[in-house]
């Protein structure tokens, strides 16, 4: 395949035909923050946190589906870049009801963490404190709605490596949210395998494991990228 | 709502023979029970059944061989489809661009008013659903609203308020 140059944050780097240039930069050693990208599983662009700037493009694209190519300029930590970072975490976090304080993944969570990297001391936008639901029919898992950011981790973890397609979104806008089967209790559902995927690949506490209290439920994700490596190259490491 | 059917193959309506269910059969049969045909087959079932109640869905899922949670979810982004039984009449007011700038806004207040319902909601005694599209493509004619299924334009706020009542209080 051939090999592509670009330059990421005036650095040189080269990277192979058909990567993205979130791959192309995380190889080179440049961060580039991230929300719904999981390794593992496909990326669609949902969060919008991993945009950067492109040449003397006016319009943003988001690395993580965003193919390199030859001659490409990347930017991806401007002034502008990091303002609308930011302005995405407080919408999110006036979205939904993201108290941390009670959160079981209080202190191991991927929103609190991308928070606390740009500097979002505060929300500049009205709570809309919305009515979620909690499902804690599963026997081993639940999840509460208060805390889901709309990432779509868990459908494709559940879609693309596991299999059963248990979760998807449903409704549209801010109004979506996320099901399991035909928007039927959790435990109910007939298609779930009680796998545990969908509860390590979620980045906050949305899914959690039953019986974890504040800040008890550290996600593994090492475990999915075991599964990922032995079903993709046949090499069981870890 | 009712989970019974999801273990057994076919909703018992489908044994007892329902015609409905042979005319979605003869739609989704035109589509070669194709999985990618599913808005298609969704558009049929809601023209036959006037709604799509879990029991379809699930009939659905099983026929296109695709995953409950992804018919479900593609039934509810599409303001088309509706997963709860509406009203026997319908009001969609469109908030497209072009409507909107020529005060949509007010007619939903008017028609809320009037009906006492929340746009999105239906009368308890099912006499009318009040709903809003996003743009109907009648932009020329702004503001338009969708009256039981026939497009009227320029629209005002008293025309909104008799057409309602209308319904309302008579029926028709």
């Amino acid at each position: 395949m051939a090999v592509k140059t670009l330059t990421i944050d005036g650095r040189l780097v080269s990277a192979m035909e058909g990567q993205t240039v979130l791959e192309a930069a995380q190889e080179a050693g440049i961060h580039i923050p991230t929300l719904c990208h999981l390794d593992g599983v496909s990326d669609l662009g949902a969060c919008r946190m991993c945009l950067v700037e492109l040449g003397n493009s006016p319009k943003l694209q988001p690395a993580c589906v965003l193919k390199v190519a030859e001659g490409m300029e990347v930017r991806t930590n401007s002034d502008r870049l990091r303002k609308y970072r930011k302005m995405i975490v407080e919408l999110l976090l006036s979205e939904r009801n993201h108290v941390c304080s009670v959160c079981v993944s209080n202190g191991h969570c991927e929103l609190q963490d991308m928070a606390v990297e740009l500097g979002v001391d505060h929300s500049r936008f009205d709570y809309i404190y919305p009515v979620e639901r909690v499902d804690i029919t599963h026997q081993r898992f639940g999840v509460d709605h208060n805390r889901c950011i709309l990432c779509g981790r868990c459908v494709r973890v559940c879609d693309e490596v596991e299999g059963a397609h248990t979760w998807d979104m449903a409704g549209r806008g801010a109004k979506s949210f996320v099901i399991t089967d035909m928007n039927q209790p959790w435990g109910d559902s007939t298609s779930c395998t009680s796998c545990g995927k969908c509860v390590q690949a979620c980045p906050t506490g949305a899914i959690f494991q039953k019986g974890a209290t504040v800040g008890e439920m550290q996600k593994d994700r090492t475990r999915l990228e075991f599964i990922v490596t032995a079903r993709e190259k046949k090499q069981w490491i870890g | 709502m009712s989970f019974s059917a999801i273990d057994s193959a076919l909703p018992s309506s489908v044994m007892g023979g329902d015609s409905r269910y042979k005319l979605l059969e003869t739609a989704i049969k035109r589509h070669q029970s194709q999985s990618d045909a599913l808005i298609e087959v969704l558009h049929a079932a809601q023209e036959i059944f006037g709604y799509l109640d879990t029991d379809l869905l699930v009939h659905i899922s099983k026929n296109l061989k695709l995953p409950l949670s992804k018919v479900y979810g593609v039934a509810t982004f599409y303001h088309f489809f509706s997963v709860s039984p509406r009203g026997a009449h319908t009001c969609v007011i469109c908030m497209g661009t072009a409507c909107y700038t020529k005060g949509a806004r007010k007619l939903s207040a008017a028609a809320e008013k009037i009906s006492g319902l929340k746009v999105g909601e239906t009368a308890s005694d099912g006499s009318l659903s009040l709903m809003t599209a996003r743009c109907i493509g009648a932009c020329g004619i702004a503001p338009a609203i969708v009256m039981d299924g026939k497009v009227v334009g320029g629209q005002s706020e008293e025309m909104v308020t008799e057409q309602l009542k209308g319904w309302i209080e008579d029926g028709f």
